[in-house]
């Protein structure tokens, strides 16, 4: 009897070309850097190398800074916010046609399923910009203050786990509220960025508006450093944030943080239980678990937990692993081999602190960077592995006995963005939300996002908030203007 | 070829046939007299269902792809998984017969299509179905109980079944009464179903939810354990005759309470939803469902079916499809009974 | 004639609710503001001249409190506060002398200081209720999800009290701290403190839980450095830093960096640090600058 089998269900390349090599996008031109040394960005799933890209130098961030900063005087802050709304509504429509060639792009640069790129991360980029575009023009309605204005020109730096999106997260808000960009994508995952910037020359979006610059940490640095920066908006790890926020002590520059997190996601003995498993699931299995809000740390009511464990195990059986171009695919590859150490060093760390390992024992492809779904059991508050952001497909169950103790545990930890709660009981749920100390919490959901939803974090996950009214205030300047 | 329609009955775990559901029901729920508030504290206690969580993942489960070698044997698999259903007012014997006799080549131009599970239909023409179809392997089902509101008296219910029985029927497709149910006295349901299963003697008997009745998922889910509990040999979603009738939500949610039942008793229990089910992609999508929900085990037509009239259609122009490599067109497909959808 | 020998006060530091000499048993010498022709500065007290462990003690005050006085009702809190402003009205005859001593004022502006400071409070004390409303609310998202955000105290906040205006000043930055729940640790100005310790008194002696505030007086460039590195402090508010001896905001903001806490940086342009002028009515900008948002998703089904 032939066994029920998934096809093979890739997605065609064929509506990508991707060009060899790649400049800056400077003021509206791709140019060529100044120097720095190319580098080469990979498909995480198979190693190929996909294109050669520009190292920018402090000197290309100058040139970029300067750009944005003629763009902001001279024709962005002087537009009318319904003349840029109109230009973040014509980069939505582009990006909505566009998506499937977005969509696979992202996928190859990045190694995440092609049905996460496609039916979650490109529907939430255009998104973004349509929910901002309309921002532009209402400013003086979203309570803000009195004459919210642009600040001037933002540097916005962003990681390799959401490229496009994170790059929405940044644009759209900044370019609503009348600030010019210049944006540096992750090292390993630049292509959307620059298929971005071409979206911009689409819209014919006036040049300087959106400068795109790509490179490394020291490129990154530049950008932090530029005096003619107004706003850092940046998302990445705590430790870099931390750098950041020395970096513009004593200055006039505007930062936001969105840094790292060890989500609890708590399930009580009453929750939904198929429902819940489905929920742990996508709290660290999505996105191969490179979510800063991940539900990493998995708190179970001790009553339950072997039937929790159980059932998710089962669960993590069905799951598939491999080519992120499949549609049939449900974790994909690892970003990369330096994250791929990290991860298999942490689950190193988890086994010699005696919580015990498991994954399914799926197949795994031969070439690219791969992980198993893996879940440590009997994983205590003090282990490394429910401490640290692993970053990966990696969950650590803990046990709780009590609505506070699982608050307790949940809070014990210098992050503060995320957090799950799975119960029945109405009031458990409003008493335990408002007892998390965590900037966002799913309640018999996880992993939403929205662009009407303010996301970031408490304590050091980092600090201000992207989306909805809330997070247009970190791009404006009220009071009156001084000169 | 080793077709699903060559594939014998066969009783690989044991049903409930052969227990007094009713101390196994005192066992289960520990307690020495099954009363109403014991089997609603029971009930009651089995988890939640979150409708959009539970809605979230079969629209998940929809976008799988399955394999073109896989495909084939699914839409075999789906073929000898329907009960080819006709229930009208209007059913003459020559309707049944027409169906009948559809059931038994459902493509003239291809012999080697599988036949349908059943044939389903009222119980007065379960004698007109079962002279076409006599020992070919296909089955009579018919539907009872005062189908499809159930609104009748427990000996009249009974007396439904006997009949149909009596008449040769090899399933029996009965429902519960909704209204006892939401009412509260799952008592009265279970003993009703209970009683018609040995109404049933030899037959199979599918419980019918009428999940468009009962609105919400926990309600499915409560109803489905407490037809495994007094009996049912299939939960089944609807007559046909309620909008919406079978979801595949709906269908994920019973097909979690036949798993769960099986890990709890060594019992398997098969699942049928009915009514609204009508291309192929949604026959393998239902299919995928079953593959990662329940199971292996219930990729068979002993343990799921399809409640269908124009199905078998849509799967008979996709097998001439996937035969021929050209889009096929319903003049291609012999039709016996074209008024049935 | 003979004139009555007045009794004096004793300054001291106010933690959890107590006053408390600094631990460090070390005090200095608190003068009034020079006013008219008077060469030698006129002693007014020895106040307490607080050290890091002062500070480390606040902290673990202000942590402890912290909880529930966030549990509180916004109702309850704003009655707490507004009773802090009775308080503060009928203690006006010490305050008014405090502030004409620690200003340098005539007795008709401490008088209109006074009078704002004690309006201040009030006006804060509405906003209990209130800003959460304005601050947050309901998330339109594409989905079947009930989404809202709501504002939260950040937790314990250090605030650097202004150097120059002493109650007024004061007030304005304490009372948007501790509206939304948030408790403090309060760094008076270095040579106006008395007020600080008034302001102490009339919290003491009002509903305000000990250790919702704590103020600690002393050299603000000895005690800010601590609090700024404080692990377990969640913001810091630099206003104070201006004019400030040997105070450097800079580095305050490098060892905030630490744990990331959330940094209200002083008044002025550039590396400059400037006091504001308090007199006007504020907006909500000091009262956010301590809140995080909290966004909770729910399904909504049946």
């Amino acid at each position: 009897m032939p066994t029920f089998e998934y096809a093979p269900a890739p997605e065609s390349r064929a509506v990508v070309d991707i060009a060899s090599s790649h400049g800056l996008f400077i003021g509206g031109e791709f140019v060529e850097a100044t120097g720095g040394k190319p580098f080469k960005t990979v498909n995480p799933a198979t190693e190929e190398v996909l294109s050669e890209v520009s190292e920018a130098t402090a000197d290309d961030v100058d040139a970029a800074v300067r750009a944005a900063r003629t763009a902001y005087t001279r024709v962005w802050s002087r537009m009318s916010g319904a003349d840029r709304g109109k230009y973040l509504y014509r980069i939505a429509r582009i990006i909505q046609e566009r998506a499937r060639e977005l969509a696979v792009l992202e996928t190859l640069d990045n190694g995440k399923p092609i049905k996460e790129s496609r039916d979650v991360d490109v529907p939430l980029v255009a998104a973004h910009f349509f929910y901002h575009a309309g921002w532009a023009d209402k400013l003086e309605y979203a309570s803000l203050g009195s004459n919210p204005r642009g600040i001037g020109v933002v540097g916005q730096v962003i990681p390799w786990n959401f490229p496009l999106l994170m790059l929405a997260w940044k644009v759209a808000p900044a370019l609503a509220t009348g600030n010019t960009v210049v944006l540096k994508p992750a090292e390993t995952t630049p292509l959307t960025a620059l298929a971005f910037a071409e979206i911009c020359r689409q819209a014919d979006l006036p040049p300087g508006v959106v400068n795109i610059v790509t490179g490394a940490g020291a490129t990154g640095q530049a950008i932090v450093d530029h005096p003619g920066v107004d706003k850092l908006a940046f998302t990445g790890s705590t430790g870099v944030g931390k750098m950041i926020a020395r970096s513009i002590a004593g200055t006039r520059k505007r930062a936001t943080l969105e840094l790292g997190g060890k989500g609890a996601n708590i399930v009580f003995d009453d929750a939904a239980m198929d429902q819940a498993i489905e929920g742990i699931v996508t709290g660290i299995f999505f996105n191969q678990g490179h979510v800063c809000c991940a539900g990493s740390r998995l708190l179970v009511q001790e009553n339950v937990v072997d039937e929790v464990l159980r059932r998710l195990k089962r669960r993590l059986g069905t799951l598939r692993v491999g080519d992120p171009m499949d549609k049939n695919t449900d974790v994909g590859a690892i970003n990369s081999k330096a994250q791929l150490d990290r991860i298999t060093e942490l689950a190193g760390v988890g086994e010699a602190e005696g919580a015990e390992r498991w994954d399914s024992g799926c197949d795994l492809p031969t070439s690219g960077y791969w992980f198993r779904p893996t879940v440590f059991s009997g994983v205590s508050q003090s282990s490394r592995i429910a401490q640290e952001e692993i970053f990966g497909p990696v969950v650590s169950v803990l046990t709780f006995r009590t609505p506070g103790e699982a608050v307790a545990k949940a809070n014990n930890t210098p992050y503060g963005l995320s957090a799950g709660i799975w119960t029945e009981k109405g009031s458990r749920i409003l008493w335990m939300a408002d007892q998390l100390r965590a900037g966002v919490v799913w309640a018999n959901t996880f992993n939403k996002f929205d662009p009407t939803s303010p996301f970031g974090g408490y304590k050091e996950s980092g600090y201000g908030r992207e989306g909805g009214r809330h997070g247009l205030e970190a791009y404006v300047s009220t009071g009156q203007e001084t000169t | 070829m080793t077709g699903p329609r060559q594939r014998p009955y066969t009783r690989r775990v044991s049903t409930a046939t052969d227990v007094d559901v009713t101390a196994r029901a005192r066992d289960l729920l520990g307690v020495s007299r099954l009363t109403n508030s014991a089997l609603t504290g029971w009930l009651h206690g089995l988890p939640g269902v979150d409708q959009v969580g539970c809605e979230a993942r079969a629209a998940g489960l929809s976008t799988r792809s399955i394999k073109t070698s896989s495909k084939a044997w699914a839409i075999d698999l789906a073929i000898s998984m329907i009960d080819l259903t006709t229930l009208e007012g209007a059913d003459t014997p020559g309707k049944v017969r027409g169906l009948a006799t559809r059931a038994l080549v459902p493509d003239p131009t291809a012999p080697d299509t599988p036949s349908p599970a059943a044939v389903c239909v009222y119980g007065d023409m379960v004698g007109i179905a079962k002279e076409t179809l006599g020992d070919s392997g296909v089955k009579v089902a018919a539907v009872a109980t005062a189908f499809p509101s159930g609104r009748a008296s427990r000996a009249v219910k009974l007396a439904d079944t006997r009949d149909a029985v009596a008449a040769g029927a090899d399933e029996i497709d009965m429902v519960i009464d909704r209204g006892a149910f939401l009412a509260g006295d799952y008592l009265s349901v279970f003993r009703e179903i209970a009683e018609t299963k040995e109404a049933c003697g030899d037959a199979r008997l599918k419980v019918i939810m009428e999940t468009g009745e009962l609105v919400t998922y926990d309600n499915v889910r409560r109803a489905s354990w407490l037809s495994m509990l007094a009996g049912g040999d299939f939960v089944k979603t609807s007559t046909g005759k309620i909008s919406p009738a079978a979801t595949l939500p709906v269908t994920l949610t019973m097909l979690e309470a036949v798993r769960d039942w099986h890990d709890l008793t060594g019992e398997q229990v098969g699942v049928k939803p009915a009514g609204g089910i009508r291309t192929s992609k949604d026959a393998i999508r239902y299919l995928v469902t079953v593959h990662e929900i329940a199971g292996e085990a219930w990729l068979d037509n002993h343990w799921f079916r399809f409640g269908a009239s124009s199905l078998l259609n849509d799967l008979v122009l996709q097998r001439q499809r996937m035969a021929t490599g050209a889009y096929s067109g319903a003049d291609y497909v012999a039709d016996d009974a074209p008024s049935a959808y | 004639m003979s004139t009555r020998v007045d009794v004096r006060k004793t300054y001291k530091l106010y933690i959890g609710g107590k006053f408390p000499r600094s631990e460090s048993g070390r005090s200095y010498e608190v003068t009034a503001a020079p006013t008219g022709r008077r060469s030698t500065p006129r002693f007014l007290a020895n106040a307490a001249q607080g050290s890091r462990k002062d500070a480390r003690d606040a902290v673990v005050a202000a942590r402890k409190a912290q909880p529930g006085w966030a549990g509180a009702t916004a109702y309850n809190r704003g009655q707490v506060l507004y009773r802090v402003a009775e308080v503060m009205e009928g203690r006006r005859a010490q305050l008014v002398q405090d502030v004409r001593d620690a200003e340098g004022l005539t007795a008709a502006r401490a008088e209109g200081v006074v009078s704002a400071a004690i309006d201040r409070w009030v006006w804060y004390a509405g906003w209990s209720d209130k800003y959460p409303q304005v601050l947050g609310g309901l998330n339109p998202v594409a989905g079947p999800y009930f989404d809202i955000s709501a504002p939260e105290p950040t937790g314990v906040v250090a605030v650097l009290a202004p150097q120059a205006s002493s109650l007024l000043g004061l007030v304005s930055v304490v009372a948007p701290v501790v509206v939304s729940g948030n408790t403090c640790v309060v760094v008076a100005s270095q040579d106006r403190p008395l007020p600080a310790i008034d302001l102490a008194e009339c919290l003491a002696t009002s509903d305000v839980p000990g250790g919702v505030v704590n103020v600690v007086t002393g050299r603000t460039a000895e005690i800010a450095p601590w609090l700024a590195s404080h692990r377990d402090v969640n913001a810091i508010d630099l206003t104070g830093a201006a004019d400030a001896d040997g105070v450097d905001w800079a580095d305050l903001e490098i060892a905030a960096a630490d744990n990331l806490k959330r940094v209200l940086r002083p008044g002025g342009t550039g590396a400059e640090a400037v006091e504001p002028d308090f007199a006007p009515v504020p907006d909500l900008s000091r009262l956010s600058a301590f809140l995080e948002t909290k966004t909770v998703w729910h399904p909504k089904g049946r």
